[in-house]
């Protein structure tokens, strides 16, 4: 039956597509920066105007950058858990507060706990969008040459962390 | 009658500029203006995704109109800002992505699928010419 031969493979190419289309999420951004250097940026700290936490302080070390503000309602979710990761030790996190207000971010840390080595101060939103960032909470995790190695979108806690970041982490300090 | 209803068509005309999310002149200058409001037409808002930046009120939004602003006031070419929008949100963020090697596939598509459709048109239609008609005098419609 060769005029249903052409058909059947067409429709055995096409059904693998669409369950791939099905499975994965239409709103997900792949971040553009993935195996390239950490956009460039120098921000004033949320603690003290004078002193810069810039893209600088990111070589030398596996670290994280999460972009987070007070008006985000997921960051709030999220920071048990960071503040679980920072006491534990296991990686620094620095961080980019986006488009916030400095009293309402200082007040935050102060509350809920400064789980940050150092917190950059983006009052105006542009180092966010230079990081690409479309939303918060937004984790990066950049290895010791300051590149992007993974992006997480969204509130992390234990089951992403284990799942998403211990794996990558531990490929980095081998 | 007619009064009333232009009375309420004007006001109704009018709400639609008090609602316009981005309803601020950007540029005095006409040409840039008409640059600026094509190009914020044409870029997607990253966090609802299928809204352009113009008709949205989300904060990314108003920060990328604002560095849309920012860059036709530097004298930036239409393709330069959308590199810096591409090389931060990737292709995506475009409505209408640039043609090049990953988008192409977006491009042409559509064509070869109208291509193979037409194709098989054509051989179904021919294959069809040949058969002989149901009704024609001798095929007497396959009865005995």
């Amino acid at each position: 039956m060769n005029r249903f031969l052409l058909p059947l493979v067409v429709v055995l190419i096409i059904i693998p597509i669409f369950v791939m289309g099905l499975r994965s999420d239409p709103s997900a951004l792949p971040s553009q920066y993935i195996g390239k250097p950490a956009p460039e940026f120098s921000l004033p700290t949320l603690a003290d105007p004078t002193k810069t936490f810039s893209s600088e302080d990111l070589k030398g070390q596996v670290s994280l950058v999460n972009i987070w503000a007070t008006w985000c309602g997921g960051c709030r979710t999220e920071h048990p858990f960071l503040m679980e990761l920072a006491r534990s030790n296991t990686i620094p996190i620095y961080a980019i507060n986006w488009r916030d207000n400095r009293p309402a971010a200082l007040s935050f840390l102060e509350q809920l706990g400064n789980a940050y080595v150092a917190s950059g101060f983006d009052e105006d939103g542009r180092v966010g969008i230079d990081w690409g960032a479309y939303g918060a909470p937004e984790t990066f995790l950049i290895n010791s040459e300051g590149e992007v190695v993974y992006r997480f979108t969204g509130p992390l806690d234990r089951v992403f962390w284990e799942q998403e970041f211990v794996p990558r982490i531990a490929e980095l300090v081998e | 009658m007619m009064a009333r209803l232009i009375a309420v068509l004007t006001f109704l005309s009018l709400s639609v500029s008090v609602l316009a999310i981005d309803s601020e002149q950007a540029f005095d200058d006409p040409v840039l203006q008409a640059r600026y409001e094509k190009l914020v037409a044409e870029v997607r808002c990253v966090t609802c995704q299928n809204q352009n930046i113009k008709d949205s009120n989300a904060f990314i939004a108003s920060d990328l109109r604002r560095e849309i602003r920012r860059m036709i006031g530097e004298g930036k070419s239409n393709d330069e800002i959308k590199d810096f929008l591409v090389t931060r949100y990737g292709d995506f963020v475009l409505y209408r992505p640039r043609f090049e090697g990953k988008t192409l596939v977006l491009w042409i598509a559509p064509f070869l699928l109208v291509l193979f459709g037409g194709v098989a048109l054509v051989r179904v239609v021919r294959h069809r010419m040949a058969l002989p008609m149901d009704d024609e005098p001798g095929s007497n419609g396959g009865l005995q």
